[in-house]
């Protein structure tokens, strides 16, 4: 079990920067996900810290110690692929010593803990069979066993889930996270969704174009994101954003967008008159007649216990998740209300969010 | 077949499989008889096998292998009469044709050289050739492809184009008519289709294998002998068969290089027809002798050959 401390991680590939400047500490036995589309870099960073990859610069230091230039086998981690990667010629069994072979343990002692990981995996009945006829969570647990059997000081795994249909991965999500709960080894979790992302991680880490864009908790990420792009990238549907042009002055509490006056939590810094946006999640705009932000209603999906309500407005196309008891006809026209206390502002030009009361007490955001 | 019976696009008609069988069968015919044939004339006797029209059935007889392993001299029938009884089938049949055993023939020692030959060369291709093929395949070598394109363009022409340079060549460094320079050149010959077939095999096998091997604390090498080599045994399998084949089989710089010492089989065999008439069952012996080592390879390597590539355990 260690920290994993990653500093000013660059990685370039001729031409082309895959990871920019990475910085960021992963603490001892926390769950951490780095999410992004793919092309972002978090294959590339998680790869560098196996020693797969060597960094153009930085460092990585694991448990405190210097690994950077070390190779793979000597930095004492487990990799779990996407493909899983069993290997072909051998059984579960096999597959789930090989690593202990490595370090020479004796054979007694290798069937021994071979044993106690197919037990911890529930999966100690096909110790005997081939890798090659198992189902796709069966694959995806004697990978995680060869992974843990050795007791590495993290885990480190690529999108592991998304070879599995939906509804093993919703299995595998919830065992992942209670098998860390029991072991409670570091580990670096790479994925593009953000379901995945939420469910299980102490710490989100979000990549774009090989910069970390935001990290914190799936709380933080979630509600006070840092930039556009976060906002964007996180929940379904994405966060609103209206767009409108003006200055800002600290200590305002309230906007002017497009002749609506919309309160939002105290602004922190001055900003001269340019092009922003201000970002609601559609749960926190409410239907309301009164209100002098309007549009037309374009339609409704329903989804149950809410239903998501697309309107235009004058700033473009708002999506709402109201009550699905709230009756909407489309075609008609409603008011919209924000919840003041949680929009964020973003510059448009930079995509960077505004410092505003939203933020604080926010150790990472 | 009914007309209820849909049209399936994958499973074929039985017209078709009809027309596939007869295709097999005289495919299988065509490339069977002269291998029948020649086995046939091994076991016949000489004037059998000369026999117009020619014989189908026949009494068989193994003269012609007597003859393949042995040479004989003429002597006559009073010096044979004055003989010992014969102890073998071979001294018999030898008798009756007016000769006596002289001692053993050089088909033996021939063959064997053919063996250390082949086999020889085929190892040091297929061995040399994994390894290049999985530099060329796992790592950045600077002109990867002008160097294959040149490991390529050494089979562009027929290997019998550089006999004269070679000859010399050996002829000056002492490896003519030795089993050395004739692996040595054979393994030149093989090695650059080695690394071209086995590269592709080796592409085909994921990098993440090798990578969760040196992961799991192992060192290049050994995820390598370990991880890679078992995975690629169909390509080495396949690999291997191509290269013996050729060295098997190869007869002109045999014919060229060799004599004495280090003479393969296909340069000795037709050297048999002349040794006292046209003696075909030992020219066919000799054949069918020459014929099983390749084939027990290839039916050893069967399996290796049938198997996939990989085994699922990775999924696309």
């Amino acid at each position: 079990m260690a920290e994993i401390r990653v500093e000013n991680l660059r990685k370039e590939f001729s031409g082309f920067t895959a990871v920019q400047n990475s910085s960021f500490t992963v603490d001892d036995g926390d769950f951490f996900v780095m999410l992004g589309p793919s092309g972002c870099g978090k294959t590339t960073t998680l790869r560098m810290i196996a020693g797969l990859e060597l960094p153009t610069s930085g460092r990585i230091l694991l448990g405190g110690e210097d690994v950077t230039m070390k190779r793979a086998r000597e930095r004492d981690i487990a990799f779990v692929f996407q493909l899983f990667a069993l290997y072909p010629h051998m059984n579960v069994r096999k597959n789930i010593g090989f690593p202990l072979l490595a370090q020479g343990v004796p054979r007694a002692e290798i069937r021994k803990q071979v044993e106690d990981v197919a037990r911890l995996l529930r999966i100690d009945h096909i110790l005997d069979r081939p890798v090659s006829g198992l189902a796709g969570g069966d694959r995806q647990r004697v990978a995680l066993g060869r992974a843990i059997v050795r007791r590495p000081l993290c885990f480190l795994m690529d999108e592991p889930l998304g070879t599995l249909d939906a509804e093993f991965r919703d299995l595998m999500v919830h065992e992942l996270r209670e098998l860390h709960n029991r072991i409670g080894a570091t580990t670096v979790y790479v994925t593009h969704d953000q379901l995945e992302a939420m469910s299980m991680a102490d710490k989100i880490a979000v990549m774009n174009h090989g910069i970390i864009e935001q990290f914190g908790s799936p709380r933080e990420i979630y509600d006070r994101p840092r930039s556009m792009y976060v906002a964007d990238f996180m929940g379904s549907p994405p966060m609103n954003f209206l767009r409108f042009h003006s200055g800002l002055v600290r200590g305002a509490r309230l906007v002017s967008v497009h002749g609506a006056e919309i309160a939002v939590p105290e602004i922190r810094e001055d900003i001269a008159p340019s092009a922003l946006a201000l970002g609601a999640r559609p749960e926190h705009i409410r239907l309301d007649d009164a209100s002098g932000l309007r549009g037309e209603v374009l339609g409704a999906e329903y989804l149950g216990t809410t239903q998501i309500v697309v309107v235009r407005t004058g700033d473009g196309l708002v999506r709402a998740r109201v009550p699905a008891s709230d009756l909407v006809r489309t075609g008609e026209t409603v008011g919209l209300t924000l919840s003041g206390a949680h929009l964020s502002l973003f510059d448009t030009a930079s995509g960077r969010a505004i410092d505003t009361a939203l933020y604080e007490g926010a150790p990472h955001g | 077949m009914s007309l209820t019976t849909a049209h399936s696009v994958v499973v074929p008609s039985t017209t078709s499989k009809r027309i596939a069988a007869v295709l097999i069968v005289a495919y299988a015919l065509i490339s069977i008889v002269p291998l029948l044939w020649i086995f046939a004339t091994s076991f016949k006797t000489p004037p059998d096998s000369i026999a117009y029209p020619p014989k189908i059935l026949f009494q068989p007889s193994t003269e012609g292998y007597c003859n393949l392993f042995t040479t004989r001299t003429r002597q006559t029938a009073e010096y044979i009469a004055s003989l010992p009884p014969a102890t073998s089938f071979c001294d018999e049949v030898t008798r009756k044709r007016n000769m006596v055993i002289a001692g053993p023939s050089n088909f033996l020692p021939r063959f064997v050289n053919s063996l250390i030959i082949a086999f020889g060369s085929t190892f040091c291709a297929v061995f040399l050739g994994t390894l290049a093929a999985y530099g060329f395949s796992r790592f950045k070598v600077p002109l990867a492809d002008d160097l294959l394109f040149f490991i390529l363009s050494t089979r562009m022409m027929p290997p019998i184009a550089v006999a004269i340079p070679i000859y010399l060549m050996y002829r000056e460094l002492g490896l003519s008519d030795s089993a050395l320079g004739m692996i040595l050149l054979y393994t030149a010959v093989n090695v650059s289709l080695a690394v071209w077939l086995l590269k592709g095999f080796i592409d085909e096998i994921p990098r993440e294998y090798e990578e969760a091997a040196m992961i799991d604390g192992y060192t290049r090498l050994q995820a390598f002998w370990k991880v890679v080599l078992p995975q690629a045994t169909t390509g080495i399998a396949a690999t291997a068969i191509f290269c013996l084949i050729f060295a098997w089989n190869e007869y002109a710089f045999a014919a060229l290089l060799t004599s004495g010492t280090a003479q393969t089989a296909p340069p000795f065999i037709p050297t048999i027809i002349g040794e006292g008439g046209q003696d075909w069952p030992a020219v066919a012996a000799g054949t069918t002798i020459f014929l099983v080592p390749i084939l027990v390879f290839t039916i050893l390597l069967r399996k290796q050959l049938l198997r996939g590539i990989t085994f699922g355990a990775v999924r696309k």
